[in-house]
Parts: C-alpha cells; structure tokens; sequence
C-alpha cells in the first residue's frame, strides 16, 4: 500500500509538474538572454487554446502541438518587439501579455468549451514500460511527458557545451561585452524570447491537450506564475528547474493525498510552499558573492543599446 | 383653460399607454461566461433564453458577462439601473454588499439575488434546494460502488457544499449502510487539472464512484481513464466519460424566473426569500446513464416522487454527525436557517471541515 501510494504521487507529480516544466524553461532562456517576460500565463493560455482548436478541427495531434507552440510564440514575439527593439518596460509589456494571452483565448475559445477532441494518451516505451513500478511510473506516460525527459538535458547541454549557449548567457550577463565581440545582441533576444514563448505554449498545450483533455476558459489557473518563480527557485540552471518542477507538481497534487490519508495539514499552506522554498533559495543566493555564482543574468530586464542609453 | 386641461388630459394619457406598452426592462449579472456549460450557462438558459420565449415582447432582456464579484460589480448595477432595467437579477454570492447598496440607492428597481440573505423591501433572494437531487444521486452511488468507498471532490467547505455532501452521504447510506463517502477539498470551483488530481487521489485510495462539487468535467474525465464510476454536476457531462457517466444533479432556473417576471408584470411581486426544491423542477437529477440499472432507477425516480410530494425529507432524524452525536432527533425535520448554516458532516463522511477555531 505504501508502495503504491509513493508510485501514484510520483506519477502525478510528474503529470502536474510537465506544463510546468515547459513554461519554465521557456522562461528561463528568455531570462537569459536578458529579457524578463512576465507573460508566461497568458501565452499558455494561447497555447491550450489553439492547440485544443486546432485537434478540435483537424483531429491532428502533431499539428495541434506545433500549432500550439507557434501561437504562443507570436504573443512573445510581440514581447520581444515592445522590450527590446522598443525598449520598453517589461515588466508592463510582460502583464499585458497575460491579459491580451487570457482575453484572446477566452473570446476565441468560447465555442469550443465543453467539446471534445482528439486528447493524447498514454503509450509504454518498449522494455523500459516493462520494468516493474519504474517502468509504470516513467515510462507509460503520454509523449509530451517523455518529450520533456529529452528536452532538459538538451537545453542544459546547449546552454553550458555549446557556442550558441554561451552567446546567449553572455547577453544575458553583459551584453556590451558579447556586443563587442560582435554577438548580435538584439537577434539573440529576439530569438530566445520567441523560443521561450513556444515552450511556454507547449506547456499549455499539455494542459488542453493531455492533462485534462478540453479547453476551459483561464484553464492554467496560475501554473504560468509559478513557472516564474520556479525559474528563480532554479536559479536559472534548467536540470535544477526540472527537478524543481516535478517537486513543486507533485506538492499540488500531495494536499489531495494527504486530505484522503487524514493527514491534517491545511491545503492552503500546502499551496505555498513552492513560493517558501524558491523565498529560501533567494536568501541563500542574496549575498553578492553568492549572487555572482547564482543569482539572475546581470541584465535580466535591462533593454540593451550601445550607446548606453535607456 | 378648457383646451389646457383637455391637453394635460391627453399628455398623461399617452404617457400611461406608453408605460403600459413599453417592456418590462431586465438585466441579468453573470459571473463568467454565458456558455461555461455549467453555473452561468444554466442562469442564461433558465433566464435569458427562457424569459424571451415565455414573454417575448413584454420584456427587453439584456446581459452583462463576467462581472467581477465585489466592489466592480456595483458599477454594473448601477449602470443598470440608471438606465432604466426595473429587474436586476444577479446571479452570485459575491455581489451581495454591492446589490444591498444599489437596492438601496434605486428604491424604485427590482433586485434579486441568487444564494444571498439579504433581504430588502425591493430585493429579494431566491436559491434551489440542490441537496435534494443530490441525495437522489447518492442512491445511485451507494448501489454502484463495490468498494464502499465514494469519492466526493468539493470545491469550498461553504454551507451550500457541506449540505451538498451530507445529503449525498444521506443517500448513500440509505442502500449501503456500511458506505463512507471520502471528501477532498480542491479549493477552487473552477481548475480542471487539480479537480483531476483530487478525483484521481480519491480514485487511487479505492473510491470507485465519483461525485463533485466542480464546474468542469475533470473528474468525470479522471473516472473514465481509471474505469470507475462518476457523477457530474450542473450539466449533461456524458460525453466526457461514456463509461463513468451515472447522472448529474441539474439546475432549471427558468421553473424560478419565468413565474417571478410574471408576479413582476402582474404587479404582484413582493420581496421574499425564495427557496424551492424538485417539486417545482428549479433542480433536477438529469436522466440516468444506462450503466445505471433498471431496478435502481425506478428507486430513485420512486424516491424522487416522495421528496416532490413532500413525504419524505432529506434532512429528517434521526440523523447522527460524523462522531456518531446525535444531531437530529428522530422525526424532526432541519430548519431552513440549520441548512443554510450547515457546518458539520453527517455520519459515513470522512474528511474534514477546515476551521479557523
């Protein structure tokens, strides 16, 4: 019994962490690059949507998914635009992101609430899905669950093995600099704004498309927020964000364990926990020496322009 | 001075046929979307929809969606309100403090409110007796679970969801003494996946009926994936797990607004806190699946002939508390003020009511 209950929370925090992990690392190489875009929630409210509305029409799957993606990195795009060839505010560019991301879904959205369309499911890896428990838990999932396994160790090698990753930290710490040695600064951001977008529209996209399988109005319920904070709880480093991911998926879906299993600790101080570990973090990594090694990319939210001027 | 009074005459003539002949003006306050297949969807259909069709060009109806609960929603009322809506139905909780003070400001309107209290000499309340189909729904549950186990996923421990939960224990008890209905709490009336989660937690502690207090079908959804058995609520779910669906408990809003708006026209209206149950048809159990048997659905249609006739009371004792305290005495019916401030489980409940004590 015990057993089982440790593989069904593992299992679901894996489920609930997976849209969280996309956001996140969508998040994070935006972050990196320097440009800081609050509007996670809203993008992955383009990407559930379209990507519901596009199984919904086409019963295409692969097409959904990348339709999805491609969505949500327009809205980003729109951010990239306004915080970096405009040098606007981003944190205010970013907001409304959030509320042109909900109030498009919504009013695009309203005749495909309460329909059904094609959803993914599950499918067992060959021998891996047959390793008792581990097999059950890891490898019988849906294939976006598997496409997360893939892409963090990818990102990590990209952003610290290769070339393209470290012109992109470099923008992100000191844009003058990779400037001088002649990075595009205001391309790389560009670039890595958009991607982020898709990452985070493809984490939407599990919502509408694998978690529960139809479109609902404001359907992230605030997951694009703590995919935020989960990147500063990351501290920027993505295999510590995938970690961070599935522990802060599987503490939203343990106060229902926990409720079943008479266990009293109160449900909301459950739901903030993931803000008290990623508060911890930030005290941990404050001190200046500390903030060097650990902290936000030295010109995360700064816009860039050579002259130096705002 | 003949000619000028003959003209008064006439003026107020006029002014009495077109009064008589312009419509009835109403406004409906929807908290989300009129087509959430769920709480506003129902409003729309029972109110909106059904007044146009009952009343045609006797009333001008119009809507306002998505209307923040709180302080943004008097704005809208009074907007309403000046410009001319003599009926301002609102359709939520959260709009009570705002509609007191808008009632107050425009004696001459007719407001009502959905789940409220508060009462006024121009504002009344009206609500359905849900917990009536809902016990019905735990005669189907208590027949259809193997285990014993019942999973109930609950949005807010409020009043109106604690009744909801003990007049389903209620009904299940009734066929399956030994039954315990398992309730988690998800804290949010509208989030799919955690309502997913909840169901499947339940679920994976050997729940193999589902029942909800949620706006979404999530759980439904959550059913059909692990094989089990669900109940819905607010609308015809099916679709979303043809192999959990049993039956949802329904709202019928237009068994309320259709006769208010005629009390309006007729001019008989008189404020009034307006609570009715199933033998008006305000609330309903939706038609059974045909994974519910023959046998099982007479009962319950047997049974829902007794609460309509008011020969049977969901809320009748004796009914002990989840301590096994004797609540109410044998033979004793609740009150409607006990029901409205329900903050205690009956016996066969396992979960808990958060408290602040």
């Amino acid at each position: 019994m015990t057993q089982n209950i440790m593989t069904t929370t593992i299992s679901s925090a894996i489920r609930a962490g997976t849209p969280l992990l996309f956001a996140s690392i969508g998040e994070l190489l935006a972050e990196r690059s320097g440009v800081l875009n609050l509007g996670v929630e809203g993008m992955m409210l383009i990407g559930a949507f379209t990507g519901f509305a596009v199984s919904y029409n086409t019963g295409n799957l692969l097409l959904a998914v990348v339709a999805a993606m491609a969505a949500a990195a327009v809205l980003a795009a729109l951010h990239a635009f306004m915080s970096v060839t405009l040098r606007a505010n981003q944190v205010v560019s970013g907001l409304a992101l959030v509320f042109l991301g909900s109030g498009l879904s919504g009013f695009w959205g309203q005749r495909y609430v309460g329909m059904q369309a094609q959803a993914l499911s599950n499918f067992s890896i060959p021998f891996l899905g047959k390793i008792p428990i581990v097999g059950e838990v890891l490898f019988n999932r849906d294939p976006l669950v598997y496409v997360g396994y893939i892409i963090v160790p990818l990102v990590w090698w990209f952003l610290y093995k290769t070339k393209a990753g470290m012109n992109l930290r470099a923008v992100g710490e000191a844009p003058s600099a990779a400037d001088a040695r002649g990075i595009n600064v205001s391309l790389t951001r560009y670039v890595y704004t958009i991607v982020g977008g898709a990452f985070a529209g493809l984490g939407g996209a599990y919502l509408s498309l694998a978690y529960t399988p139809m479109w609902v109005e404001n359907m992230s319920a605030g997951r694009g927020w703590i995919a935020i904070v989960l990147v500063i709880f990351a501290i920027w480093d993505p295999l510590i964000a995938m970690a961070g991911a599935y522990l802060f998926g599987g503490i939203s879906v343990l106060q229902f364990g926990l409720q079943v299993a008479q266990i009293p600790i109160p449900a909301n101080i459950m739901k903030m926990f993931p803000y008290l570990f990623t508060i911890i973090v930030m005290l941990f990594t404050s001190g200046e020496k500390m903030k060097k090694r650990f902290g936000a990319p030295s010109a995360l939210g700064v816009p860039y322009s050579r002259e130096g001027k705002m | 001075m003949k000619s000028k009074f003959f003209f008064l005459v006439v003026l107020l003539l006029s002014i009495g046929i077109l009064a008589i002949a312009s419509p009835l003006k109403i406004g409906f306050i929807f908290v989300g979307p009129v087509n959430d297949h769920g709480w506003t969807q129902a409003h729309y259909d029972g109110g909106v929809v059904a007044l146009k069709k009952a009343f045609n060009n006797q009333v001008q109806i119009t809507y306002i969606e998505n209307v923040p609960e709180g302080a943004p929603s008097l704005n809208v009322l009074n907007t309403l309100a000046s410009k001319g809506y003599n009926l301002i139905y609102t359709t939520s909780f959260g709009y009570m403090n705002q509609v007191v003070q808008a009632a107050k400001r425009h004696p001459d309107v007719i407001f009502e409110m959905c789940s409220g209290y508060e009462l006024a000499h121009n504002l009344g309340e009206y609500f359905g007796r849900m917990y009536e189909p809902r016990y019905l729904s735990g005669l189907i549950a208590g027949v259809m679970t193997k285990s014993g186990k019942v999973g109930y996923v609950a949005a807010y421990p409020t009043p109106e969801v604690v009744r909801g939960i003990n007049a389903f224990t209620l009904g299940v008890r009734a066929v399956n003494p030994r039954a315990i209905v398992h309730v988690v709490w998800t804290y949010s009336w509208y989030n799919p996946p955690v309502e997913k989660e909840a169901a499947l937690s339940l679920i994976d502690s050997g729940c193999d009926v589902i029942a909800q207090h949620q706006d979404s079908p999530a759980a439904i959804q959550a059913a059909q994936s692990k094989g089990v058995y669900a109940i819905g609520y607010d609308s015809i779910m099916e679709k979303f797990g043809p192999d959990a669906y049993l039956t949802a408990p329904i709202w019928d809003w237009s068994k309320f607004y259709v006769p208010d708006v005629k009390s309006v026209l007729n001019g008989t209206w008189k404020s009034r806190f307006y609570w009715k149950g199933m033998e008006t048809g305000i609330v309903k159990l939706a038609p059974m699946s045909k994974l519910v048997p023959i046998s099982v659905q007479k009962l319950v249609m047997a049974m829902e002939n007794e609460i309509k006739t008011g020969n049977f009371h969901v809320f009748e004792g004796p009914i002990y508390d989840q301590n096994g305290k004797l609540r109410i005495q044998s033979g004793k019916i609740m009150s409607d003020n006990e029901l409205l401030s329900m903050q205690w489980f009956v016996n066969g409940v396992v979960g808990k009511i958060p408290q602040s004590k």
